[in-house]
């Protein structure tokens, strides 16, 4: 019992050290990737090619002097990156990342990797995150400058909009599931069809699986539906005013934020840890599960150096005429579908 | 034992924060404070065993209502209240209206106390009555909800499109004008 309560306490210690390390990686990657897609090198100096990067940047942002607006709101400026990172840590406490497992026989009884397995974990997720927005918009009001104003203003219009659609091609998978544990829908994937083809739902909601990375990507505030921090127009958006370790853990949230959603596309439509039967031989299922993560993460930066930035009327038209009905149409097929074949 | 001392943490923090509310002069602490208040209620609800209603409290209310209206405070950016101009000219504060207001929050004492004093009567917890399982299951509490209750369930989701449609019509109205 102590020992099975250690180890549970161990998976969560690690999870929290994989997000973290996520976000720092996550940095690095995306300097790289850039660079490869510019033809240079990108970051190459610090360590080997340019692994320590990170940990230099999080040094030099940490001896930064912290600055506080003269007409900020004092106690919600440091509220506002605090809320940020929070909410960004926690959506992740119900995502499953591994098969249950025995670390290699040294448990009698089989564990869980992920932090907590709730039988509303999906829906968890969508609220966490959905608090996540206060940080910004909060960040945006309280530094009392009209740039970071708009940059919040941004921030809640966009998430409301964009949240409708994500939460309804949410749904379609529930409905296929049957289920709003993480896990369940993870397990319901795993057989294959004629052998072949991975019983994933990306085959059985593609429409569902693009609404979703398309309105992950406005969640997450990222290119090209950066509007939040639009360069050109709003000189950094919603932390134009911070600076030092507040700064930084802005960036960080996004980036643990892009590893969550990235995380919740491989649980619910690729199938999670299923797919590498080799690796769930020998216990390494999350190996599949990473590699999957990482892949999806990996269009995230290449979309980001690919596409420009929409205009800002265009994403809101966008969500609210394109994107939302077109959800809610895949939701109606899903379930007229699914009627049909049960009765 | 370990219930008890969350649960007064829990209601304190919601009681407290719900008191704030209405005592700050800042339109956006009111707000941020609600969320807090949303969020113990949340925490209690995750203690009765009805973590579908703590999620929904917060997707709904924490993290869709609460965000239309900070998006308005910001918007409007309501300046901060002046307490002695608004002691002085506030409608509320006229003597005849104040003291209707003191009569209701009588009745609504009177009223709490009413339930309070029932509470010991009551043989089983609410939530026992329906089986229990409708409150902390998804599929139960979907099965009560579109089956014995559908006729509300219906009647709800017409008066939330009614007032969408009011609101659509109040800002084209303005937009005109």
């Amino acid at each position: 019992m102590d020992l099975r309560f250690g180890v549970q306490l161990a998976i969560i210690g690690l999870t929290f050290f994989m997000l973290i390390n996520a976000s720092a990686l996550l940095v690095l990657a995306e300097r790289k990737i850039m660079g490869f897609m510019q033809q240079r090198y990108g970051p190459y100096l610090v360590g080997p090619h340019g692994l320590l990067q990170p940990l230099a940047d999080i040094l030099k942002l940490l001896m930064k002097e912290e600055l506080r607006p003269k007409g900020a709101d004092k106690w919600l400026f440091t509220l506002a990156p605090i809320l940020s990172v929070t909410a960004a840590f926690a959506a992740f406490a119900t995502v499953p990342w591994g098969a249950e497992t025995t670390l290699f026989g040294l448990l009698d009884e089989p564990v869980k990797l992920g932090v907590a397995d709730i039988n509303v974990g999906l829906l968890v997720v969508f609220a966490i995150t959905s608090m996540g927005v206060y940080g910004i918009v909060l960040a945006g009001w309280a530094s009392n400058s009209k740039y970071s104003l708009m940059g919040g203003l941004r921030a809640a219009a966009q998430m409301i909009s964009y949240e409708l659609a994500y939460a309804t091609s949410l749904a379609a998978v529930i409905l296929l599931a049957g289920s709003l544990s993480l896990r369940e829908i993870v397990d319901t994937q795993a057989s294959t069809w004629f052998g072949v083809i991975p019983r994933w739902y990306v085959f059985l909601q593609p429409l569902g699986f693009i609404i979703y990375v398309i309105a992950g990507v406005a969640e997450t505030n990222r290119a090209p539906f950066d509007f939040p921090e639009a360069e050109q127009e709003l000189v950094a958006g919603y932390n134009t005013e911070y600076s030092s370790v507040r700064f930084a853990l802005f960036p960080q949230a996004e980036y643990i934020n892009m590893a969550t959603m990235s995380a919740v596309a491989t649980d619910l439509y690729l199938g999670g840890w299923h797919g590498i039967p080799l690796l769930d031989q020998y216990g390494l299922s999350w190996v599949t599960f990473l590699l999957k993560v990482g892949a999806i993460l990996f269009a995230y930066i290449w979309m980001r150096w690919t596409l420009p930035r929409y205009r800002y009327d265009q994403l809101m038209s966008f969500g609210w005429k394109f994107l939302f009905p077109a959800s809610v149409l895949n939701l109606l097929v899903t379930a007229a579908l699914i009627l049909y074949f049960n009765a | 034992m370990p219930e008890v001392v969350t649960f007064y943490l829990l209601a304190g923090l919601a009681v407290v924060a719900s008191a704030l509310v209405i005592g700050q002069r800042n339109p956006m602490y009111s707000v941020l404070l609600l969320i807090v208040s949303f969020a113990a209620l949340a925490g209690l609800y995750i203690q009765l065993d009805a973590p579908f209603v703590a999620v929904a409290q917060i997707i709904i209310y924490a993290g869709a209502i609460m965000v239309l209206f900070l998006f308005v405070v910001m918007l409007l950016n309501a300046p901060q209240e002046d307490a002695a101009e608004w002691d002085r000219t506030h409608p509320l504060r006229r003597p005849g209206i104040a003291r209707f207001g003191a009569a209701l929050a009588g009745v609504l004492i009177l009223q709490l106390a009413y339930a309070l004093m029932r509470v010991n009567e009551l043989e089983a917890p609410v939530g026992s009555q329906t089986g229990g399982a409708a409150v902390s299951s998804v599929r139960e509490l979907g099965r009560v909800l579109f089956d014995r209750h559908a006729f509300a369930f219906e009647a709800t989701s017409v008066l939330i499109l009614v007032a969408m449609v009011g609101a659509v019509v109040l800002a084209r109205r303005e937009g005109q004008s």
